[in-house]
């Protein structure tokens, strides 16, 4: 544990010790703060759980004679009303209503109930190893060593697998995994974590002490935006998010109680970031709170686009001109499949533009082992690092990721391999290179596929997924079944996902869960299903909205 | 799989459990409050433990305890409210809890154990403390840990009902702490909150709102690394319950892994299994080995002039306290710091022993403590305890 010097009994802040940042001073005509997005909520149980058996009975003990000296059950001490309220307005359509649903489908089919498919398809979630993605067998391997190190005696393992097992132990404490770390991660893994930005960015040279590992990328996020996040009414930090987004940003405003501002990205010109819009949308806000930072998912989840490198760059200016911090997400920085698109880092963008830029400019750029070739999700491994962050400040967040002890030890490893993998000459070289091509190349096919298919259909149209692992096509919903969800107190898309699932099996989210324009509505799908599986998903989808629409028309 | 390098029971849980995987795979995600079989095998787990139901809905595995304290944490707590959400917290009571409160904007309202009478919870102490409070916050929870952190103190049944007692009485949500319970010393047996609470019966057992947290961080398993644990929540109104459920989906999941480390450690190698007998020989040497540095420890640091131990029936630090004489107080003063930071720091610079001080984890004014963690091997215990006694020897001569 750390050795912190903690003076128990005044209660201190654990804020954003700002020194000079200019708060605007926000505007005097008592505008009505930016709606957090929102689809409302439709009432589910959480998945997993007996739905029938959810009766307050199985919430407590036995309930042996309630009231038999006569006592009035009293009122509970934590209660919706007593709550904290910003909880309540917390959402994560991705784990939300519709997979609730899937759960209960998947254990009606297991029981033998008779259902219009043989099963469930989870096309909701970016989880490739659950829809067959294979993992890399050398990062297995490694882990597999580093977990039970008897198996370095084993001659059925590499030898680079052992070096590198051996080397990952020696920086552990006790040289086992079950130690704690430092709360900013195993220090060679953070030494390694910044050569292999160094090496991806060209040269642009990285400080390790301004790496820390997380535990995912949504660790990384939720504490920065902790960090961020301060003020009252017109002072209120006001956060930029693009629209449609990844859920984990609106959910994570919406517990700290901060204003989020939408921007929208540009569906007609395959979801392109507009600096125009990105003005508009800051000028209104500032008018009712104070924005502070932009959030930029690259390549980005909805809507895989890939931006270009002026774009990046105009980014940049605009977060300079503007007083922003930038959180550049890039968790899918190795999934880019379109022609013409490449994967540029704000980081390395960033230095290349000059010291006025990157002396200047505040970012914080995330990495995951969750998403590219690796699909490692449940080890929960991340990075983020952060550049030109004031040093009072650095040494707040240093106190705050210390409040969860540290990142999984596993996940540490896993990425301490993900920026160090097999080299040329080495005996495991040739396999990984051999898996990654083909489960980076297989996602390309698929994201191909996808749009074409989608695009077939009457009523729906797809953006290339020029990138990460989703496509976000647009429907057409008829006008009664429009009618008919409202009426329902559901989303349209909502109301057409739910239809979808119940009749083929297919579980996706709605587009309300990730914002979009008024008036328009979508559906996101992962690319991650096997090939002949994702063909099957795609008529199917095609099937039913044509069915749909006739029915509803 | 396929080998037989691995005993058989060994293949047959990994079997079983990469079975439980999304894909067959400890690479996917998992549901968000853990794999369903994990779940169901901790429900299992409590209930054999404690004689009483519990229901797989109302538990949550995380990564680590302090991220599911935090979460529940942040159902209660809202930075914005006025008076602010108060927390009873023991002092001395382990710092990290601590820092989450205030981070999420809630007020520590402390309770002093009682140190002349082993670190004892006394109720007329929380009642004070409940006073203290009114009209400077508005407290809604209370935090034990148990056994204690960092005194090691074990609560008896008797103790333990007190405190329901009192929670019913005033309201309040009970958050206990018990991932020291597997450190347990001798004879002693530690009783879980719920096992209390099932047994007083109704209303109790029906009204009072209680979350248990437990760790694979700790115990035999000492998988601080992997980040695992688990909280049980029991009487909270369903309604909530939907909120907790979105709160933990935000973060995905826990690391599977520290899952899988769970479900060894609610289910281990039974009698009869191959893996039975070295798990026993692995577990056996760990016991063995704390309970020796247990009684070593509370015998040397006793025997050192102006140290005085409290009897620990459970936990994995000894808590001493330190009669430092004033020359050094005055030193301390003179050079800015606590007194017993300045004690610390000495520590560390001669005789090469890295403690934490005891205003880390608060205590009453004017006295000093040293938390040293006893979860180390025999000879390096002894190693330490004959550095500790020829420093303190000296220490007390220079400032006499």
């Amino acid at each position: 544990m750390s050795a912190m010097r903690w003076r128990l009994l005044a209660p201190r802040n654990v804020r954003l010790l700002d020194r000079g940042r200019s708060e605007r001073s926000a505007g005097g005509n008592g505008a009505q703060p930016a709606r957090a997005l929102s689809s409302p909520p439709v009432s589910a149980s959480p998945p997993g759980r007996t739905l029938s058996s959810l009766s307050a009975t199985r919430r407590g003990l036995p309930k042996a004679k309630m009231s038999e000296n006569g006592v009035v059950p009293r009122a509970k001490v934590l209660t919706i009303d007593t709550m904290n309220p910003t909880v309540k307005n917390v959402e994560y359509a991705v784990r939300g209503p519709i997979v609730a649903r899937a759960v209960e489908l998947e254990r009606e089919l297991s029981e033998g109930m008779k259902k219009p498919f043989a099963e469930v398809i989870k096309a909701n979630i970016g989880d490739a190893h659950a829809m067959g993605q294979q993992p890399i067998t050398f990062f297995r391997q490694v882990l597999a060593l580093c977990s039970y190190p008897e198996l370095l005696n084993d001659s059925t393992f590499p030898d680079d697998a052992k070096s590198r097992a051996r080397r990952i132990l020696q920086s552990c404490g006790g040289n086992s995994m079950g130690s704690y770390s430092a709360s900013q991660g195993i220090d060679s893994v953070r030494q390694d974590v910044a050569r292999y930005i160094e090496r991806r960015d060209g040269g642009v040279p990285c400080d390790p002490n301004n790496v820390y590992l997380t535990t995912g990328a949504s660790d990384g996020i939720m504490t920065m935006l902790k960090l961020l996040v301060c003020g009252e009414g017109m002072t209120r930090t006001g956060v930029m998010i693009s629209i449609p987004q990844y859920p984990l940003y609106s959910a994570a405003l919406a517990e700290l109680g901060a204003v989020q501002i939408n921007y929208y990205l540009n569906e007609e010109k395959c979801w392109s970031l507009d600096i125009s819009e990105l003005q508009r949308a800051l000028d209104e806000a500032r008018n009712h709170c104070n924005p502070r930072a932009l959030c930029i998912i690259n390549p980005g989840n909805p809507t895989g686009q890939v931006q270009s490198r002026e774009c990046i760059e105009d980014v940049i200016r605009f977060a300079a001109k503007e007083g922003l911090f930038l959180m550049a997400d890039e968790v899918y920085q190795d999934n880019v499949y379109a022609e013409g698109c490449q994967f540029h880092s704000f980081k390395k963008v960033l230095f290349e533009m000059g010291p006025e830029y990157s002396d200047t400019v505040e970012l914080a750029s995330f990495h995951s082992t969750s998403k590219c070739y690796m699909g490692e999700c449940g080890f929960r491994g991340g990075y983020m690092e952060i550049i030109n962050m004031d040093d009072d400040v650095k040494a707040q967040l240093t106190k705050l990721v210390s409040v969860r002890l540290c990142p999984p030890v596993p996940g540490q490893a896993l990425m301490d391999l993900v920026v160090n993998p097999p080299q040329p000459g080495e005996p495991s070289y040739d396999n990984f290179i051999k898996e990654r091509s083909a489960t980076l190349s297989a996602l390309a096919e698929k994201a191909k596929l996808t749009e074409q298919i989608l695009n077939t259909v009457e009523g729906i149209s797809c953006n290339p997924v020029q990138g990460a692992m989703y496509s976000f096509p647009r429907i057409i919903i008829p006008e009664k079944a429009v009618k008919e969800a409202t009426d329902k107190g559901q989303q349209p898309d909502m109301f057409y996902c739910m239809k979808m699932l119940e009749e083929t099996g297919i579980c996706l989210v709605p587009g309300s869960g990730f914002g979009q324009k008024d008036g328009t509505y979508h559906f996101r799908m992962t690319i991650l299903p096997p090939r002949d599986k994702l063909q099957i998903l795609l008529n199917k989808v095609q099937e039913f909205h044509q069915k749909f629409t006739q029915h509803y028309s | 799989m396929n080998s037989n390098k691995l005993p058989v029971d060994v293949r047959q849980r990994a079997q079983w459990l990469l079975g439980s995987c999304a894909g067959g795979s400890v690479g996917s995600y998992t549901a968000a409050a853990g794999i369903p079989n994990i779940v169901n095998s901790v429900s299992e787990f409590i209930r054999r433990r404690d004689g009483a139901p519990s229901y797989p809905e109302n538990i949550y595995i995380s990564p680590g305890s302090q991220w599911s304290i935090t979460n529940i944490l942040k159902l209660m707590l809202n930075s914005k409210a006025s008076p602010r959400t108060g927390v009873l917290i023991p002092v001395p009571c382990h710092s990290t809890t601590i820092l989450s409160i205030v981070d999420l904007g809630g007020a520590i309202v402390p309770y002093y154990l009682s140190e002349n009478l082993g670190w004892e919870l006394q109720v007329a102490e929380l009642h004070r403390a409940l006073e203290s409070a009114k009209g400077v916050c508005k407290p809604t929870a209370l935090y034990v840990i148990n056994p204690g952190n960092p005194t090691g103190h074990l609560q008896t049944r008797k103790s333990i009902q007190a405190v329901i007692q009192f929670v019913a009485e005033k309201k309040l949500f009970l958050l206990a702490d018990e991932v020291y319970q597997d450190y347990v010393h001798g004879e002693n047996e530690f009783v879980s909150y719920k096992r209390v609470l099932a047994e007083m019966g109704p209303p109790f057992s029906e009204t009072v709102e209680l979350a248990s947290f437990h760790s694979v961080s700790k115990g035999v398993m000492g998988e601080c690394g992997l980040r695992g644990g688990y909280v049980e929540l029991v009487n909270v109104d369903p309604a909530v319950m939907k909120h907790v459920y979105t709160l933990f989906s935000k973060d995905t999941c826990a690391p599977v892994l520290a899952q899988i480390a769970l479900n060894v450690m609610v289910n281990p190698p039974r009698r009869g299994d191959p893996s039975h007998r070295l798990y026993t020989v692995e577990t056996e040497h760990i016991k063995t080995t704390l309970l020796h540095n247990a009684r070593r420890a509370y015998e040397v640091t006793n025997s050192l002039p102006g140290v005085c131990c409290q009897p620990m029936d459970g936990g994995a630090f000894i808590f001493p306290r330190l009669a430092l004489p004033p020359k050094a107080i005055q030193k301390a003063k003179e050079a800015g710091t606590e007194p017993d930071i300045f004690y610390c720091n000495r520590l560390l610079e001669d005789a090469g022993i890295l403690t934490a001080p005891g205003c880390q984890f608060g205590q009453r004014e004017g006295t000093y403590h040293v938390r040293f963690c006893i979860l180390v091997p025999v000879a390096t215990m002894e190693e330490l305890l004959r550095r500790l006694t020829s420093f303190h020897t000296q220490f007390m001569a220079e400032f006499s």
